[in-house]
């Protein structure tokens, strides 16, 4: 027998079943099927300004920094002044997103590079796929114009969101990746990331940019 | 070679522990995580709901893991993943092993995975001439001074930083040796620099898995550092080790389950970095690994099923029983001798390695309770920790003196008119005995109390005795 028959059997013969029960294959089905979303916490629902509102409170109390602006045209501007101001070098690294691609980064002196991380940047910048008022959390999808390195490798993480793309919760979210990649599909990656890398497992001491970035600044747009 | 457990050695195990200056000293910032989870329980309205949520999640699951593994290993490779099935610690890491040999691998590194410590893979994986390199910080701190984690979420819990410096100072050699590492920020930030060269070399990323949703072939990990993002993103082959138990239907069901494992574990609302993977890296990515495989360890779980430890199976190892337990946290993790500590190690070491070798643990609890109010799956902990002691007595496995004192004490509690009359005896000998002071500061058969403390001579009646005239006076 092989290890994933006896693994199967094991279960089978605990569980008192043989596998095939229609019943039981039509509950697996249907939970599959209609994903009931369970205790869906109120705390992020509301319209979009409520929304912003505690999503921005939310991560800040998770030591990420958010700024607001009204245009996609302004975004470059900010970026460089988070970074002029936290004294990092103007440059930065970002993927080909449209919503990146678009905008104007030659108006800034930041040199710009594209594509993954090797390991050496000290700024990226990405573009959120959502972001969830409910904890201040980010969503960010890999994808060909996304890296997923940019996430994790750079000291300082700059995400850029569209101020209406902020669900109010997990859920909202899960039905815009249903939306965008079908039902029972995802993408390589999905990161859902709230504030910037810490560890306390020294002496219980927290402590920020563990192996992530020390920084995250959140630009919502719009 | 397989875990070596020293559970049989409890008892002198705990006694080293609590006369242990430096574990001491570390034991006492564990206070801080009861705490945080007060605090982030009391700041969402829904949380008690979302524990029964949570619990029904499992318990569904659980009645159903036949189908949800079979749904959850077709979407895998659906996915362009592979699945493997591990019945036990030999098989996972001969499995893991291959693969990493199969792959080339010179080199692996590794987010934080109890069931990598479960199986043994590093010393496996030396062994076949593969260097591993642990990149949670605390879990790279005990590897460097070989030593399993204390805790299921902070490995290095027991030790103070500057147990630390001394550890990077002997390991780091390539460094300058008169650098500073007296913060714990230059800790922090030496880990990150030595730990960055590793994960941009490593072949192979090997990470495990807080949740595996069927409805998608999806692996989830939960952390704070990042490192098990770096570990699974930036190597040419991720491979996740993760425990039949860890299914979950839906992406849904696993949001349930994150609410109440970040606030249970650490008080955050939600971890730094919750993380959905996929497959491999799609044609036209431009990072992730380009393979993708997830062995299935049972290693004694699906016995545990339709049983009376069934309920064990929930548990999600937010860390919440031990950092709430008051034995964990005067004898820390070590203590409990093999991979699991504190009130959810006490139940489910002796599930997975038996009752002979981990029979002891579940002794290692005053039966307070807090583990199973603070559960966020509700595991009725202290409850499964009874029936181990009953397994233990009936298999003959406890002390002979204890064996012998629950004998004489059933005989006397089995025989009402007796018993009174001897309490009513030993009651009034007591408190003739320890006239004048009213406490013993010593008695036989009571060592192992009055070596710590005195104990309080009684007022030479027995409760017993005391309620009937009570109740006498008061009808």
């Amino acid at each position: 027998m092989s290890s994933r028959a006896a693994v199967f059997a094991g279960i089978r013969r605990s569980l008192g079943v043989v596998g095939d029960e229609a019943t039981r294959r039509f509950e697996v089905e249907t939970r599959l099927k209609q994903a009931p979303p369970g205790v869906v916490p109120k705390r992020g629902q509301g319209d979009v300004s409520a929304r912003l509102a505690t999503f921005k409170a939310e991560a800040e109390r998770a030591q990420a920094s958010v700024t607001e602006v009204t245009e996609w045209a302004e975004a470059p501007a900010e970026i460089a002044r988070f970074l002029r101001e936290n004294n990092c070098p103007a440059m930065l690294r970002m993927g080909d997103d449209p919503l990146l691609a678009g905008m104007p980064w030659s108006e800034t002196s930041l040199a710009v590079l594209r594509g993954a991380s090797d390991g050496g940047d000290v700024n990226a910048v990405s573009a959120a796929f959502a972001g969830i008022a409910e904890t201040g959390t980010l969503v960010l999808v890999s994808g060909p114009d996304n890296p997923t390195s940019l996430n994790f490798l750079a000291e300082n993480h700059i995400v850029v969101v569209p101020r209406d793309a902020i669900e109010a919760d997990y859920e909202g979210v899960f039905a815009k990746l249903r939306g965008v990649y079908g039902k029972g599909q995802a993408p390589r990656t999905v990161n859902f990331i709230t504030g910037p890398s810490r560890s306390a497992d020294i002496e219980q001491t927290l402590l920020l940019g563990a192996h992530g970035p020390k920084r995250l600044h959140i630009v919502v747009v719009g | 070679m397989t875990v070596v457990a020293t559970s049989t050695k409890f008892k002198e195990n705990a006694h080293e522990a609590l006369t242990d200056a430096r574990l001491q000293g570390a034991m006492g910032f564990s206070g801080n995580f009861v705490t945080r989870r007060a605090a982030a329980a009391a700041r969402l309205p829904e949380f008690e709901a979302l524990r029964d949520s949570a619990r029904a999640i499992k318990d569904h699951t659980l009645a159903h893991l036949d189908l949800y593994l079979e749904a959850y290993e077709a979407k895998v490779r659906a996915s362009g993943g592979e699945v493997h099935y591990a019945q036990d610690a030999d098989e996972a890491r001969k499995i893991i092993v291959d693969l990493c040999r199969s792959l080339g691998a010179k080199s692996v590194t590794k987010g934080k995975s109890m069931i990598a410590e479960e199986i043994g893979l590093n010393h496996a994986l030396e062994e076949a001439g593969i260097e591993p390199f642990e990149t949670d910080l605390g879990e790279y701190i005990i590897q460097l001074r070989g030593e399993k984690p204390s805790h299921i979420l902070a490995p290095a819990i027991h030790l103070r930083a500057k147990d630390v410096e001394q550890e990077f100072r002997k390991a780091h050699r390539d460094l300058p040796p008169d650098r500073s590492l007296a913060e714990p920020e230059q800790l922090v930030a030496e880990a990150r620099q030595v730990l960055r060269a590793k994960f941009l070399t490593a072949d192979v990323g090997i990470t495990g898995a807080n949740f595996l949703v069927a409805e998608t072939g999806t692996s989830v990990i939960v952390t704070n550092e990042g490192n098990g993002d770096l570990t699974q993103t930036l190597p040419e082959a991720h491979i996740v080790i993760a425990s039949i138990e860890k299914i979950v239907p839906t992406l849904e069901d696993a949001a349930q389950l994150m609410r109440v494992l970040a606030r249970s574990a650490t008080g955050q609302d939600a971890s730094v970095y919750t993380t959905l993977s996929t497959g491999p890296r799609r044609p036209e990515d431009l990072d992730g690994p380009r393979a993708y495989h997830v062995v299935i360890l049972d290693n004694g779980r699906s016995n545990m099923l339709g049983g009376e430890f069934e309920d064990m199976l929930r548990c999600i190892r937010c860390g919440a029983c031990m950092n709430h337990c008051p034995v964990y946290q005067a004898v820390g993790g070590h203590a409990y001798g093999w991979v699991y500590p504190g009130p959810m190690g006490a139940v489910l070491t002796p599930s997975l390695i038996g009752v002979a070798e981990g029979g002891q643990l579940p002794n290692a609890s005053t039966f307070c309770g807090r583990c199973e109010a603070v559960c966020p799956v509700r595991i009725p902990l202290p409850g499964m920790m009874r029936h181990w002691r009953e397994r233990e007595f009936e298999r003959r496995l406890s002390p002979a003196p204890l064996r012998y004192g629950l004998g004489f004490w059933a005989f006397f509690a089995s025989r009402p008119t007796l018993y009174r009359l001897a309490t009513a005896l030993a009651a009034r000998a007591m408190h003739l005995g320890g006239r004048g002071k009213g406490r013993f500061s010593w008695l036989p058969f009571a060592g192992g109390w009055t070596r710590y403390r005195d104990l309080a001579a009684p007022e030479g009646a027995t409760f017993q005795s005391r309620w009937r005239s009570r109740s006498g006076a008061v009808q």
